[in-house]
């Protein structure tokens, strides 16, 4: 079952900083397991470009397509047998710590 | 219909969970599991008052579900090799019991599971293990049928979609997940026992407790919390007078307690050790079950007990029973300073019971008028109807 984790900030970190796993840590742990296909640090939502094409014409808009406060800084894409082994993948992130975590499962399975 | 019958249907409905939760298991279908478990109880219903009782009404439960889901799946052209594993369910030649049992288990822990809303995973419990019909389960939410159908039916999505997965968890993930599923009892059962509640669905939510505490007996907070259940609603038949009215603790009729649910709490607390916040709400139950009269009552035990619940689990509710405790074990002024105390945070602003709490504090420090004028104030903001008439009733008996 594949899940595209997205990595967004929270107006409510963790306060303790000696909780917060490591990254690399993280990343080599479930690259090694096969558990994360791929993911990356995303630039700034300012450099973000919303495309739209209506009537056959292509919209560019500057900027994310949602403006919130919370943004996508980064995603992963894991592979993992059920929900439960997800949430244990995304809970070990820091920033399931710092920040907040999505796990949207594939449509097809 | 012979009174034969209807036990037998009764207990049929044990078998109920036991259908749905093997079917899930082998078809991972859940609307399936649930239809072909309904089929046979409709079946039953009509064929049991006409033909007598099958010797094994469990048995013939099982038998007629699972051909009707072989019936479903061939017409749906399923694959052969899940048509077999299907056929096999129940096949009197293994013993099967353990692993249904495991089923049973499996259902509870899928249903309350953390990844779905609370509302989800209470609607989620009474409609696939316990087969209430979803009328019901709205009404005793106070939303529509429709609503109700809606969220229960995206509970099952997302159980498929984001594949929860059907299966009791681990040892050290267990003890993550157990209060959620107690937490969901608790919930059901209090849906029953309040005033505007649904009274079946405390007896649902006892019978529930029963069948996890036999198949989780060594977890101490599972029988602990049958035994607050069945405590608590042993005082159900008194909690009301001949016109609906609720009664108040020192008011009841403490013969029409239910005595048989009070023994079975109290041998169950007797070999349960105090683990946590349920063994601990039972014992203040036991205490308020033994004493013969409300004068009787052992209020230096309940506020100890009251002690360690606000430590193990603090919460405005509990700060709030502490009060009370210590207001009959201590006094009035010692119960008003630990309100204060409990209201500090403001969690408790307009809350109805909070009001009548320092109402009957007041009245009992000696000050009539001003707890008459807190109990109108409290009826004010109450939500039910009954209790609305109870706390107005109190204020009139102190003009």
């Amino acid at each position: 079952m594949k899940y595209m984790m997205f990595v967004c900030t929270d107006s409510e970190p963790e306060t303790d900083e000696s909780r917060v796993p490591d990254i690399e840590v993280w990343v080599a742990g479930n690259d090694a397991a096969g558990r994360r296909i791929t993911g990356n640090v995303l630039a700034a939502p300012s450099a973000a470009t919303t495309v739209r094409v209506r009537g056959g014409e292509v919209l560019l808009t500057d900027g994310p397509f949602a403006e919130t406060k919370e943004v996508i800084v980064g995603f992963d894409i894991l592979e993992c047998a059920d929900l439960d082994e997800a949430i244990a993948v995304a809970a070990a992130h820091p920033m399931a710590h710092t920040g907040r975590l999505e796990l949207r499962p594939y449509a097809d399975r | 219909m012979t009174e034969d019958v209807g036990a037998a249907v009764e207990a049929g409905w044990d078998s109920y969970a036991r259908i749905v939760a093997s079917l899930i298991r082998v078809t991972g279908d859940w609307n399936l599991a649930e239809d072909c478990a309904q089929e046979a109880m409709a079946a039953a219903l009509e064929r049991w008052p006409r033909d007598g009782v099958p010797g094994n009404p469990g048995g013939w439960l099982r038998t007629v579900a699972r051909n009707r889901a072989i019936d479903v799946l061939r017409r749906a052209a399923v694959e052969k090799t899940k048509l077999r594993e299907v056929a096999m369910l129940w096949d009197p030649s293994r013993p099967p019991a353990e692993e249904i049992d495991d089923d049973r288990l499996r259902l509870i822990f899928t249903c309350c599971h953390p990844a779905l809303s609370l509302e989800a995973r209470v609607a989620l419990t009474l409609r696939t293990i316990a087969g209430v019909p979803t009328a019901d389960i709205a009404r005793a939410f106070l939303t529509s049928e429709p609503t109700m159908t809606r969220r229960i039916t995206r509970a099952k999505s997302k159980i498929a979609a984001a594949r929860i997965p059907y299966r009791v968890p681990a040892a050290d993930a267990l003890a993550e997940r157990l209060p959620g599923v107690l937490a969901v009892l608790y919930l059901l059962f209090t849906r029953g026992y309040d005033a505007d509640g649904e009274p079946a669905f405390a007896a649902e939510a006892i019978r529930l407790a029963r069948l996890l505490s036999a198949l989780m007996p060594a977890e101490p907070e599972v029988p602990s919390l049958l035994a607050l259940f069945l405590l608590q609603h042993s005082r159900r038949d008194a909690r009301r007078d001949a016109a609906g009215d609720l009664v108040t603790l020192p008011k009841q009729d403490r013969s029409r307690w239910d005595r048989a649910a009070i023994a079975e709490g109290l041998e169950i607390l007797l070999h349960t050790p105090v683990e946590g916040p349920y063994a601990v709400q039972a014992r203040i139950a036991a205490c308020h079950a033994t004493a013969r009269t409300f004068a009787d009552t052992d209020w230096s035990s309940i506020a100890g007990w009251y002690d360690q619940l606000a430590r193990i689990q603090p919460s405005p509710i509990v700060a709030l029973n502490r009060a009370v405790a210590h207001g009959y074990a201590n006094g009035p002024d010692a119960g008003l300073l630990l309100l204060a105390e409990a209201r500090a945070d403001g969690a408790l602003d307009n809350y109805p019971a909070a009001i009548a709490v320092e109402a009957d504090l007041v009245a009992r420090a000696g000050d009539r008028p001003r707890a008459a004028e807190l109990f109108r104030a409290a009826a004010a903001v109450a939500p039910a109807e009954v209790e609305r008439r109870a706390l107005l009733a109190r204020a009139a008996e102190l003009a």
